[in-house]
């Protein structure tokens, strides 16, 4: 049997030395009608077989790199670096356990420590927690910090904030004395301004804005926080972190709380996960931080040293008084995020942010020469935006995928009055042959 | 100073100037992003990121992961935590481009091989456990433990139970556990155990009423007992109308032998990342699949899959779903890996996996006992727990030899957990590592014992050969300092720290 | 150790110092031993109402989180705020800089319910050392 080590022998001798002298002597406390239970399961593979079978099945697969693909909405296709798969890939990386023995995970400390210190830096925000499960969860956790520091019952969130980020939410919060409100969009996609004002009133514990939001429109967010803070609630914003190289940060629109997606930082899209949700605060909310933290102090001899710190929030010592019961949370992905941004730079961060904007504003203009397809050519947009097919866009969708083209994300299915509407994603790794080949394409159509 | 051991942040070793990436320098839109954007969104403060050299980046983080221990070059005999080893033909499978590169919005016509690893995981999944239906969403264990206190409360809620406020935890419980169930409210009472570390069948009846919504049980429990009477109990729970809840973390000694399922459980979360073979990654992902009996199945999140004639899909979630509770699919890089290796186990190897943890971790037991205290008697299952208790007039505390173990290349035991044992030592071998490197082990543990007794100090103050000694995690609490930019306000700089 | 004659005491541990209609409330010097270094104190807030034997503070170490109870009911008139950057305040000076917080007590009779220094003391004298 492959990853065991005892022989038969070996099994033997050790039952001898335990003082048993069968196997099921050590399993006698479970009943006997439990035991044995038929089990179906294919046959052992071995090595090449398996290899062959993960073969075919990925064939049987059209990845992005078949395809050429505008998909977004959430999950957005990057270049990764060559070193960065290179770094997260190392052993000692990937199979370490969580550093709660920091003299034996110096290493991992560290680079989570930096991973904050990075994520301090793009969200201009104070502090940072090692990672969290991913951009729903992690906006969802925000949102309790919102509730239990304000002490107060409502959530108000954008309908312009992902989907999927909303119902992870309410399913978190459904069945608890908390209600969410949200507050909706106007014809260009973006916050409708009067209904968030008229909706923010003193039971309001955080309002909830994404940018750029989900139809791909960076939000004007001026004067908002101030609102929001003259009410003593709180600001909790989600931004694709790769967009803070060119526009305002967190920090910057005054928000309490940046919380969000960090896969655009040098995950792949691997179907929808492990991705990295981010987690950073100002510095008035720190003990109310879900997960760990990484934090320096010094060893026994005065030397400078990384360990896991303010942990008494955690579950494993604060059990049901716990600031959030997450455990495990995503430490390789924040890894990947951080040799991604690291060996981006200070430069790199803002060119990339650069090349996204230009990509999708190119495509953009583009489109809106087209006659069966709409485009609003004076919205600010990062690198995705919303399009309306003046066709049934599943016409669309079905001759663009027959040319090996996937065309975007169909808003309808998520806003029922968005009709024949989709979200075209084009980032740096499309080459102006790729967007013209796409705008021919929709051109037929 | 060797360039190995230049263990200056990122930020530190910044040069201006210096580029690790070169990106296109081409624009296609013609359009001046500062012209063009309103200056109103335009970001205006500067991103202190640090400017490296590509052979500075990688020699920064390759000289990292040297200062850390992983599986891969020591042994982790960590209770509750089931380091085993993580094959490298999952990592293979996972890193194909075919997997690494789908957007989980694609038409599920495009992505049938991806789907059909989901399905049949799920498939594989009902079967080793004995439950009707998994949603593979939730990333950790944790996460399924929250989705499994919805799925508690829906299910309750459905049938006018609102006033089932309580969940019951054993004392031996993770942490997780309680705060997982206060987070909705939940009043948690903890359930003594009995004096051989098993649920007091007593004291559970004490506390069963028409108020209790849910059990949660880790079976073996974090003692490494199996409990004996768990028919018992779940006829108990069920008697009262109660729900109860498997905690998968220790799932490993089970496989093949017996199923959570089959004992009368009604939620069960599996940790993919112990059980399953897939790497820690230094804290996670993980992923949590959590699996129901028929009765709680309309209350899964969703989507779930169906299989039809055309092929895999995602189905329309119930109507009495309690929603999604993660954005797309779940941490499927992880299922990938958990499926390729029950591929590779197949219907042979499951029972051997169980019956070698169980044996390692009574031979290890055995070998130990006649130096140290087992908090138990008899036969553990796939892990056990020492009582150091006896070294404490020494002034020598479980965490202390959990610290002096690094210095002879083991990493430290689940220390001081359980809560119920005093200076818990808490070890699981794990089936894949071999009898030497516990005879190794045991070696270590039977000298240390002895230095206890003739220089105490010396494990008191390990450990003395890792690259740093112990953190002052005291200072580190008092005067938190997260973050390069915290660094750079309280003056914390290289020189003042080594000083 | 240290069990002053003028404190009241209570079986978790809190002391109680009665000045008029106030009273001063710390944990005791046993207590500190056991919560090990302090790292931080989650104090109440002005004005907060707070009943007999009920949660009013958290002392933390780096690996637990300690519940203070309220020795007596009443409203939180001051707290201390010194802890706030130096919570080890508590282990160097349990008894006087150490203090957590000050209430105005409003049910005195409760006071008779506490401990005497030699009360006290006997509790701390019959508790198993671990």
């Amino acid at each position: 049997m492959p990853y065991l080590s005892l022989t038969e022998e070996e099994k033997k001798s050790m039952l001898g030395q335990i003082g048993v002298r069968s196997f099921d002597e050590l399993i006698k406390d479970i009943p006997v009608s439990l035991r044995d239970p038929k089990i179906v399961l294919p046959s052992s593979l071995s090595e090449p077989e398996i290899q062959d079978l993960i073969s075919k099945l990925g064939r049987k697969n059209t990845s992005t790199r078949d395809a050429l693909s505008f998909l977004g909405a959430g999950s957005y296709e990057h270049f990764i670096p060559a070193a960065a798969l290179e770094i997260v890939g190392r052993q000692e990386f990937l199979t370490a356990y969580t550093p709660y023995q920091p003299e034996a995970s110096q290493g991992t400390l560290q680079a989570i420590y930096e991973y904050q210190s990075l994520m301090t830096e793009l969200t201009g925000l104070d502090v940072s927690n090692a990672s969290h499960y991913d951009g729903a969860t992690s906006l969802a956790e925000a949102a309790l910090v919102a509730l239990k520091h304000t002490d107060r019952p409502r959530l108000l969130v954008a309908r312009s904030v992902h989907p999927h980020y909303r119902e992870t939410l309410c399913t978190y919060l459904a069945g608890t004395p908390y209600t969410v409100e949200e507050f909706g969009f106007d014809g260009k996609g973006n916050f409708n301004r009067e209904e968030f004002a008229a909706k923010l009133d003193p039971g309001v514990a955080g309002v909830i804005f994404q940018t750029p939001n989900f139809f791909g429109n960076v939000e004007d967010l001026d004067g908002v926080s101030e609102k929001i803070h003259a009410n003593g609630s709180l600001m909790i914003l989600t931004a694709d972190p790769l967009s803070l190289g060119l526009f305002k940060s967190p920090g910057e629109w005054g928000a309490d709380i940046a919380a969000g997606e960090g896969q655009p930082l040098g995950l792949s899209m691997e179907f929808g996960g492990p991705y990295l949700g981010y987690f950073v605060t100002s510095r008035a909310l720190m003990r109310r931080i879900p997960g760990r933290l990484a934090g320096l102090t010094r060893d026994a001899d005065g030397k400078r040293a990384f360990c896991l710190t303010l942990q008494a929030r955690e579950q494993h010592i604060r059990r049901e008084r716990a600031s959030s019961n997450i455990c495990s949370n995503q430490a390789l992905c924040a890894l990947a995020a951080c040799a991604y941004m690291t060996l981006l730079g200070k430069k790199g961060i803002r060119e990339i942010a650069e090349i996204n904007w230009d990509r999708a504003t190119y495509l953009r203009g583009k489109i809106a020469k087209l006659k069966n397809f709409e485009v609003d050519l004076t919205q600010p947009i990062f690198n995705e935006f919303r399009v309306r097919s003046k066709r049934p866009f599943v016409k669309v969708e079905e001759k663009m995928t027959a040319q090996g083209i996937f065309p975007g994300v169909l808003l309808e299915s998520f806003y029922p009055e968005l009709k024949d509407q989709f979200l075209v994603c084009a980032t740096e790794t499309k080459s102006k042959e790729d967007l013209d080949r796409f705008v021919e394409a929709l051109a037929q159509c | 100073m060797l360039i190995s051991q230049d263990d200056r942040l990122s930020f530190e070793k910044s040069k201006p100037g210096r580029r690790a990436i070169r990106l296109p320098e081409e624009r296609y839109s013609g359009e001046d992003p500062l012209k063009n954007i309103p200056q109103g969104l335009l970001r205006q403060t500067s991103i202190g990121f640090p400017e490296l050299g590509e052979l500075d980046v990688v020699r920064h983080f390759i000289n990292l992961s040297r200062k850390n221990f992983s599986v891969d070059t020591h042994f982790y005999p960590l209770g509750s935590c089931t380091m085993k080893y993580n094959p490298k033909v999952n990592e293979w499978a996972a890193r194909q481009e075919k997997f690494t590169a789908l957007h989980p919005l694609q038409d599920a016509t495009t992505t049938q091989g991806m789907l059909q690893i989901l399905w049949e995981l799920e498939e594989y999944l009902k079967e080793i456990s004995g439950m009707d239906r998994f949603t593979l969403q939730p990333a950790a264990g944790a996460h399924g433990e929250l989705t499994g206190m919805m799925l508690v409360r829906a299910y309750h809620a459905s049938r006018g139970g609102s006033t089932r406020t309580k969940v019951l935890v054993p004392d031996s419980s993770h942490g997780t556990n309680p705060a997982s169930a206060a987070l909705f409210g939940y009043h948690v009472v903890e359930i003594k155990s009995d004096s051989h570390g098993c649920v007091d069948l007593e004291d559970l009846k004490q506390h069963l009423d028409e108020h209790v919504a849910c059990l949660m049980l880790t079976n073996p429990n974090t003692l490494g007992l199996f409990e004996k009477n768990i028919l018992e109990i779940t006829k108990l729970v069920h008697q009262h109308g109660g729900l109860l809840y498997y905690d998968g973390a220790n799932l490993n000694p089970l496989l093949g032998i017996a199923r959570p399922g089959d004992m009368g459980f009604d939620i069960i979360h599996i940790n993919l990342h112990k059980t399953f073979s897939t790497p820690h990654g230094g804290g996670g992902p993980g992923s949590g699949p959590v699996g129901v009996k028929k009765h709680l199945m309309p209350f899964l999140p969703g989507p779930l899959m169906e299989r039809t004639k055309k092929g895999y899909a995602w189905a329309s979630p119930s109507p009495q779903s309690i929603g999604r509770v993660k954005l797309f699919h779940g941490n499927v890089g992880v299922m990938i890996r958990a499926y390729v290796y029950l591929r590779v186990l197949g219907k042979e190897g499951l029972r051997k996996v169980s019956e070698a943890a169980i044996l390692n971790a009574n031979y290890m037991k055995e070998m130990l006992k006649d130096v140290f205290k087992v908090a138990t008697e008899g036969p553990c299952m796939h892990e056990f727990v020492l009582s150091l208790k006896s070294f404490v007039a020494q002034g020598v505390h479980a965490g202390d030899v959990g610290k002096r173990l690094l210095d002879f290349g083991f990493h430290a035991p689940t220390v001081h957990f359980p809560l119920v044992v005093p200076e818990a030592l808490m070890i699981e071998p794990t089936e894949t590592e071999a009898r030497e490197t516990l005879d190794l082990f045991i070696e270590a543990m039977k000298e240390i014992a002895l230095e206890i007794a003739t220089d105490p100090e010396r494990v008191k103050t390990a450990p003395h050969t890792l690259p740093v000694r112990r953190p002052d995690d005291v200072l580190a609490a008092r005067k938190p300092i997260l973050s390069y930019r915290d660094q750079v306000r309280e003056k914390v700089l290289l020189a003042e720290a080594v000083a | 150790m240290d069990f002053p004659e003028n404190l009241r005491y209570t079986k978790t541990h809190e002391w109680i110092a009665v000045q008029g209609a106030k009273a001063k409330v710390g944990v005791t010097q046993y207590a500190q031993g056991e919560i090990s270094d302090v790292v931080f104190v989650d104090l109440p807030k002005q004005g907060q109402i707070v009943q007999q034997a009920k949660m009013a503070a958290v002392v933390e170490s780096v690996k637990a989180a300690f519940d203070i109870y309220a020795p007596v009911s009443g409203k939180i008139t001051d707290v201390n705020k010194a802890l706030e950057s130096n919570p080890g305040l508590i282990n160097q000076s349990p008894y006087t800089d150490g203090w957590i917080f000050e209430l105005e007590f409003s049910n005195p009779a409760e006071l008779n319910a506490l401990m005497t220094a030699a009360q006290y003391q006997e509790v701390v004298r019959q508790t198993p050392k671990h």
